[in-house]
């Protein structure tokens, strides 16, 4: 119900953003502008498809599909507690404003897959596999929720950065997933800078919306493989890390580890984001 | 006085990549679109041989004029958080709160800009110089200005490394930038919730800007005094 409603009700500025992105790519004008809201999804796949002939690689297809497992994830996840009242009324706008995006992202690469899109998974928040019994209970405490939900932006942040150079050989596709990568990342600040701003909690540095070191608070013990290294490490380090391309930053003037690792986000491999996702998907 | 930005349509030969990348005036819309996103900006299709004059040359037909185009967007968000945190108004402008942003996001753009700086000949390239630029227009002492014009500059900033990934060939520079962009990322967000708390401005789109290198120098020639020669796209 909830994916009809989107393919058809997709804001109208959001289509023409991704529009004039194509435009911008291919050099079409403006005439993609008029094409159906719904259709403009499938133009970029098309043209994506006809980079390379009648299909997307399969490298890419599977980079997509799992993008799309996460925001799967994220969507069904803010869908759910926005509908179980868990979040206070003032910060409402904050969860459904990402709930939307979330699933956008949804419906965007779902069209983009096609019939190559995967299924949705069958999810389960309180992290117990699929048994209802895991450790958290997100849609009736709003700290587990939000604890959840840096977890999960934090992570889909790094699932992306993580694939950009698997996309690199379709401008299109990897220019829309960049488009996406920043607005989780959008996302994870907020959430931080929220959960930091809590009265009366240990939570973490009140407005810090960026990640130091690969440090979490103490309310958020358990999302701390979020933040640690991937396989292979020197390719997905722990979110510490301060040489970037042979550079240590953190010897630069006046920086110190702390700064330099905030500086620069990590990215993280498919193998360990699903791994860190998995207590949440049934089965 | 202003800088300006003078672009020549370049087809560069031989591309490995599939998708060709188009003269730039034309993917735009061409020289009124260029005109309309700063005061003064000047475009000449034809003119191929230029940069002579002082300008600032971002050849993107390697992956060092993309760097240089970063380095020169973090040169400018740098040296205005720099005059942000150092204005003696400083401490009774902000709340305490939002000055631990700023100083935060003030070391995040030094980190960023001095690590190109470092990179770029540590990779075999040439660093385009230390630009100067003009923040005269801006009041430092007004919050609301003050904030407005940092929530252009990480917005500017994240559009920009997202319309110039995919011109990007090595992977591991693109791995970089995208290291780079969602802390940008990060920034707009925080510093659009200093602006409109708690609301949904942090994030206003499920799809973020993917700026054309025209329009994001376009935007910046306000506050930097060179002339931009974009080749080679």
């Amino acid at each position: 119900m909830e994916q009809q409603n989107l393919f058809g009700g997709v804001d109208p500025e959001v289509q023409e953003r991704v529009a004039s992105r194509r435009d911008a790519l291919f050099g079409m004008g403006r005439m993609g502008l008029t094409l159906a809201a719904a259709s403009v999804p499938v133009a970029i796949a098309a043209m994506a498809r006809s980079a390379f002939g009648q299909t997307i690689p399969a490298s890419i297809v599977q980079a997509l599909n799992f993008a799309l497992t996460l925001e799967y994830l994220e969507a069904e996840f803010y869908t759910r507690a926005v509908a179980a009242g868990v979040i206070p009324g003032g910060d409402q706008a904050i969860f459904t404003t990402i709930r939307d995006h979330e699933n956008q992202h949804v419906a965007f690469l779902q069209q983009v897959l096609g019939s190559q899109a995967a299924a949705r998974p069958t999810f389960d928040f309180t992290g117990g596999n699929g048994a209802g019994n895991g450790p958290f209970s997100p849609f009736t405490n709003y700290g587990h929720f939000l604890v959840l939900a840096q977890g999960f932006e934090d992570t889909g942040v790094r699932a992306y950065k993580g694939q950009a150079p698997n996309l690199m050989s379709i401008d299109s596709v990897l220019q829309v997933a960049l488009q996406i990568h920043s607005v989780e990342a959008r996302h994870a600040a907020e959430v931080r800078r929220l959960r930091g701003q809590r009265a009366g909690t240990a939570e973490q540095a009140p407005y810090k919306g960026w990640i130091t070191l690969s440090q979490v608070d103490a309310a958020a013990a358990a999302i701390q493989s979020v933040y640690n290294a991937g396989v292979d490490a020197a390719d997905f380090p722990t979110e510490s890390n301060t040489v970037q391309g042979g550079v240590n930053v953190a010897t630069l003037p006046g920086q110190t580890a702390a700064s330099a690792s905030e500086s620069f986000d990590e990215p993280l491999d498919m193998a360990r984001v699903l791994q860190i996702v998995d207590p949440f998907i049934a089965g | 006085m202003e800088g300006s930005i003078e672009s020549g349509g370049g087809f560069p030969a031989g591309l490995a990549r599939p998708i060709a990348r188009r003269g730039f005036l034309e993917r735009t819309g061409g020289i009124a679109a260029a005109v309309a996103v700063g005061g003064s900006l000047s475009a000449c299709d034809s003119i191929f041989g230029g940069g002579d004059d002082g300008g600032v040359v971002l050849d993107f037909s390697t992956d060092f004029g993309v760097l240089n185009y970063a380095y020169a967007l973090e040169q400018l968000e740098a040296a205005f958080y720099a005059a942000v945190v150092g204005h003696a108004a400083f401490g009774t402008t902000f709340p305490a709160q939002e000055r631990l942003v700023l100083q935060d996001i003030a070391l995040h753009e030094a980190a960023h800009r001095d690590f190109f700086a470092a990179a770029i000949p540590a990779l075999g390239g040439q660093a385009i110089p230390t630009l100067n630029t003009l923040f005269t227009s801006i009041n430092f002492a007004d919050r609301t200005q003050v904030l407005n014009t940092a929530q252009m500059f990480e917005d500017l900033g994240v559009g920009a490394y997202n319309g110039a990934g995919f011109y990007l060939r090595d992977a591991a520079l693109l791995a970089i930038a995208g290291k780079i962009v969602s802390v940008e990322a990060r920034h707009a967000s925080a510093i659009r919730d200093l602006l409109s708390p708690r609301s949904g401005a942090f994030a206003p789109s499920a799809f973020d800007d993917a700026l054309d290198p025209v329009t994001v120098l376009g935007a910046a020639t306000r506050y930097v005094s060179a002339n931009f020669h974009l080749r080679g796209r």
